[in-house]
């Protein structure tokens, strides 16, 4: 457990990426966890075994395998609580089915996919971002879904916070992406003051019990939803139900519950883009990294600077729904787009699509299980 | 924070082999630095898949203002606990670098400018090989010249389980007081930027 030390009214810890996603977790109100460890997510299972038992209804279970993982976690969150796993490459494989589950069911969850090299078993102790696109379509069937991606340890915290509102607020699994460098850094971070915080929970339906209809259009397209066992009686199922629940295959309602599903984030696709931008009022070449890569590339345009170059630094920590607008704009503005990334360039195919020959995308891709240093972003900037 | 030194990327690098508690040394190391006097710190890890055995290392990066890059580019300071490891990471200092050796298993240096204490001898002595990485830690307290034996103490007091600080605290003076004895000088020897 990380120390602590009072500075100035905010407690400071030392702590890993890994242990600071927990504390955003406690913070968000999570107080059930299900698992399996997995590196290099392992700390993540570990911290909160030793601090889920001394919270007042708090649990912690470490399952048979990642599937069994994931399906105690929607179970769980069907019961009310709220509700996080997390794992690595192989683990997400093993949850993917579940996944789409969650997503078709409207179960709130978090997962975090803190990401290592390699297909299969690759390289345990090693980073990589080779998962963007897997957590976007890794399950099967059209789904919307939300990613976002730390790159810090501060960041860790404050973005499990954020998946865990996302996640209620729209009744939708939310995956938080670490790399093993992130996840794997010890900074020193400060707790916010939990009441600083905005904490979001889902709505729980104010009506009878005989008049509640689970998955009723609403304005928001998100229904109200009471945890089981509470009276409130209702079939959960992952085949295409109806307003009740109940399996359909009437066009009309399956046309319906997809398209509310889509509709439910797409109408507050603005509420859910979070981007940092370093020093790009002015910047001519425009690097667009996420992850521990956004580190390197911070240092990079610094180092452009002092050289004369006007670089600048979009770094998204919303991956999707793709932050567009704020991509759009660099693209209009820079000459040249450089994406760093530690794959073979699934997040570069994303800004190509939306580029429309506005601006010149060059892609920085490292495979090896290495981060791409600022050095090499630098000389890309430089030579083009 | 005005009579702390300013320091732009003071970059340490812990290396040796998986059980010999490099990672342990590296978080009390930069738990001291973060939270007491204040620096920024990001200690970043590497190591292989064994428990035992196999190359292990533990960077940190000390700094006065906030942190991008968390991973060294080239280092202030090498540590070594082997042989390999020395070895290995030699080329990455800096040319006006430091090199701190564990003489009891490092026995050919790959320049005669060098600092060096047999620690792992050091921690038989004292009873416990275990301690071997605390021993350094002593050490490290008197050669880094801001780092703090008193916070290095409580860092190490919060991080270890209570039954094994005695002792490690015993190898922690051991490691200080012999790095005073054998170079009382180096200490000055840094030129920050």
């Amino acid at each position: 457990m990380a120390a602590r030390s009072r500075r100035n009214k905010t407690t400071e810890i030392f702590a890993l990426g890994n242990e600071a996603v927990v504390e955003g977790a406690l913070i968000a109100g999570g107080t059930f966890y299900a698992g399996y460890p997995i590196t290099p997510s392992t700390e993540i299972a570990e911290e909160m075994s030793s601090r889920l038992p001394h919270l007042r209804g708090g649990v912690f279970i470490q399952m048979e395998d990642e599937i069994a993982g994931l399906g105690a976690v929607i179970g769980a969150s069907l019961a009310g609580r709220k509700a996080m796993t997390a794992t690595s490459g192989p683990g997400f494989s093993l949850m993917q089915e579940h996944i789409g589950y969650a997503c078709i069911t409207e179960v709130p969850l978090v997962l975090v996919n803190v990401m290592r090299a390699g297909p299969s078993t690759g390289m345990p102790t090693n980073p990589a971002q080779a998962d963007v696109q897997q957590a976007r379509w890794g399950t099967h069937g059209d789904h919307p879904i939300i990613v976002l991606s730390a790159s810090d340890v501060q960041e860790c915290l404050r973005l499990t916070v954020t998946a865990f509102n996302y996640a209620e607020k729209y009744r939708t699994p939310v995956i938080l992406l670490l790399d093993e460098v992130t996840a794997h850094t010890r900074e020193k971070i400060s707790l916010p003051d939990p009441e600083d915080i905005n904490i979001y929970s889902r709505l729980t339906p104010s009506m009878p019990p005989e008049w509640y209809m689970p998955y009723e259009d609403n304005m928001r397209g998100v229904a109200a939803m009471p945890p089981l066992g509470a009276g409130y009686r209702y079939h959960v199922t992952g085949l295409i139900h109806d307003d009740h629940g109940y399996p359909t295959s009437k066009p009309r309602e399956v046309e319906h519950i997809m398209h509310r599903l889509f509709r439910k984030i797409d109408q507050f696709f603005y509420d859910i883009q979070i981007v940092d931008e370093t020093q790009c009022e002015d910047a001519e070449t425009c690097i667009i990294a996420y992850g521990c890569v956004a580190r390197s590339a911070e240092l990079a345009v610094q180092q452009a600077r002092e050289r004369g170059v006007r670089a600048g630094l979009l770094k998204l920590k919303t991956l999707f729904p793709f932050p567009r607008p704020a991509v759009e704009k660099m693209l209009r503005q820079c000459s040249s787009v450089v994406v760093p990334e530690m794959n073979m360039g699934q997040m570069s195919r994303e800004i190509k699509r939306v580029n429309n020959g506005q601006s010149k995308i060059l892609t920085l891709n490292r495979v090896d299980g290495q981060i791409i240093t600022p050095g090499q972003i630098l000389s890309k900037i430089l030579k083009g | 924070m005005s009579n702390e030194l300013h320091l732009d990327r003071f970059e340490v690098r812990l290396s040796g082999l998986g059980g010999q508690g490099i990672l342990t040394l590296g978080r009390i190391m930069g738990q001291a630095l973060a939270l007491d006097p204040g620096y920024e710190v990001a200690q970043t890890q590497s190591y292989g898949p064994e428990a035992r055995g196999g190359a292990s290392r533990c960077d940190l990066v000390v700094s006065t203002g906030k942190i991008s890059y968390p991973k060294t580019i080239s280092l202030d300071l090498l540590v070594a606990l082997s042989q390999e490891a020395c070895n290995k990471y030699f080329g990455d200092l800096k040319s006006k670098g430091f090199l701190l050796v564990d003489t009891s298993l490092v026995s050919q240096t790959p320049t005669n400018i060098f600092w060096g204490l047999p620690f792992t001898t050091m921690a038989q002595k004292l009873g416990l090989v275990q301690t071997t990485n605390i021993v350094a830690l002593g050490a490290l307290t008197h050669f880094i010249p801001f780092m703090r034996a008193t916070s290095v103490r409580k860092s190490l007091k919060e991080i270890l389980p209570l039954k094994i600080v005695d002792i490690n605290l015993k190898a922690f003076n051991a490691g200080l007081n012999r790095a005073k004895k054998e170079y009382p000088e180096a200490p000055e020897k840094w030129k920050f930027s």
